[in-house]
């Protein structure tokens, strides 16, 4: 798969100053990064890649979390620090953004087309704080139909709910709305 | 959890009554999330068990950032390890409520919507901080703490609703559990003195949308609100129940036999 490149724009490219250039292949670099548990999807399709900008002691990635107590953060970090020493900027670091709060809103459109096609039901556009017994309408990632119901709002991992699908008879996780 | 260093701490002058504050928010999720750790491997159905352990895994999350930030205003150099595993039982803050044992499952969804039901509201209050740190874990951690408070009333609600097992157990735990939850809404000097300037909400103001979840849930619940009799305190000043220092025993014995191990 190509990574997405922000210094790609028409004619732009070579006319940029080295240190323009320098943070494009930084940004690509962190952009291109996945998550652990989804590794269909990258940290920028999931939206929690704030921002790369160059400070005076290098080049800083801005991330935030998905939930506080999610474990994928710390390898997402790691992972982040790498694929940046791997682009030769070795003097990078990261840093946490906590406002404002994330929110699956951010999920980009390719990203939602990911996870539908990896099986997992894109998150419902409704806000997350659902009155008591209210689920939001879940299309079926396999089959499409709206006829699908939760078994648990809790599943594998802290982003997901366990749904299953009435018309096809398949399990399958929902990307829970927050 | 790595703080946000473009979120200043407005919070030069009243460090001390903010960083027991800040212990007393991490001390909370952390014995709640150690309780909610003790169900993994043994939930009454595979879907609660990892239910139990995902709440469990948000409030450990909540609490990292709270020492973090506590550790960083003490400037002492405890991080959040040595706040965790470090401190003996006196030295905790956290609500008597929240060291209770497990007891049976509608013991713990009962214990665990008492204090969502609280912490959700209080973390909506507190987004609005005029310490934009706090201000952003509240937002973030208020999230989380809405599915918390929606999946215990639902189970409050299953249960005391249910069997007729099933709701006589419910209302041994609401009985048991109710003498403490005065403590949620009781100030601490250092806490007024933190509300007058703006980084706190008064918990007493977060008493009104408490009782409205609690009734509406128990009513729907088909459980009686017990009456406000006398309140059982101390967990703000360290004096704990005898079950806290066994969680502390459980919790830290690893880090406390083996200091700054790695693996």
């Amino acid at each position: 798969m190509p990574k997405p490149d922000p210094a790609r724009s028409p004619g732009s490219a070579d006319t940029l100053p080295a240190s323009e250039r320098a943070l494009a292949r930084a940004r690509a670099a962190a952009a291109a990064v996945v998550d652990p548990e989804l590794p269909f999807l990258t940290i920028e399709e999931l939206g929690i890649l704030r921002g790369v900008r160059r400070a005076e002691t290098g080049i800083v990635v801005e991330l935030t979390p998905t939930y506080l107590g999610c474990p994928a953060t710390l390898a997402i970090r790691l992972a982040v620090e790498a694929a940046l020493v791997a682009a030769g900027f070795s003097e990078a670091r990261v840093e946490m953004r906590l406002a404002p709060a994330w929110s699956t809103a951010e999920i980009t459109a390719e990203g939602r087309r990911k996870l539908a096609a990896a099986g997992i039901a894109p998150p419902a556009a409704a806000a997350g704080a659902a009155p008591l017994f209210s689920d939001p309408r879940v299309a079926c990632p396999r089959c499409g139909s709206e006829r699908t119901h939760k078994l648990a709002e809790f599943g594998a991992t802290a982003c997901k709910a366990q749904w299953r699908c009435e018309a096809c008879a398949e399990p399958f996780d929902y990307f829970k709305c927050i | 959890m790595q703080q946000d260093p473009q979120l200043a701490s407005a919070a030069a002058g009243t460090a001390p009554a903010l960083v027991a504050t800040l212990l007393g928010l991490a001390d909370d999720a952390l014995v709640l999330g150690h309780r909610l750790s003790e169900w993994s491997g043994r939930g009454p159905t595979l879907e609660e068990d990892i239910a139990l352990s995902n709440l469990a895994l948000d409030l450990i999350g909540q609490a990292r950032f709270s020492y973090g930030y506590a550790g960083e205003l003490e400037g002492g150099g405890r991080d959040e390890d040595a706040l965790a595993y470090r401190r003996d039982e006196h030295a905790y803050l956290n609500l008597l409520l929240l060291e209770q044992p497990n007891g049976d499952f509608a013991r713990t969804m009962t214990r665990h919507l008492i204090y969502a039901a609280f912490l959700h509201p209080y973390l909506q209050a507190l987004a609005a901080s005029t310490d934009r740190r706090l201000a952003a874990f509240a937002a973030k951690a208020a999230k989380e703490m809405a599915y918390h408070s929606r999946h215990a009333a639902e189970w409050v609600i299953r249960l005391g609703d249910g069997t007729a097992e099933s709701h006589a157990r419910s209302l041994t735990a609401l009985d048991d559990l109710w003498m403490y939850t005065g403590e949620m809404f009781e100030m601490t000097a250092g806490e007024t003195a933190l509300v007058a300037e703006g980084l706190i909400p008064d918990r007493g103001r977060i008493k009104p949308a408490w009782d409205q979840t609690i009734d509406r849930v128990l009513a729907e619940a088909t459980l009686p609100r017990p009456a406000d009799r006398w309140m059982q305190t101390g967990g703000r000043a360290g004096r704990h129940s005898e079950h806290l220092g066994h969680l502390l025993a459980e919790m830290q014995v690893l880090n406390r036999a083996h200091p700054d191990a790695k693996w």
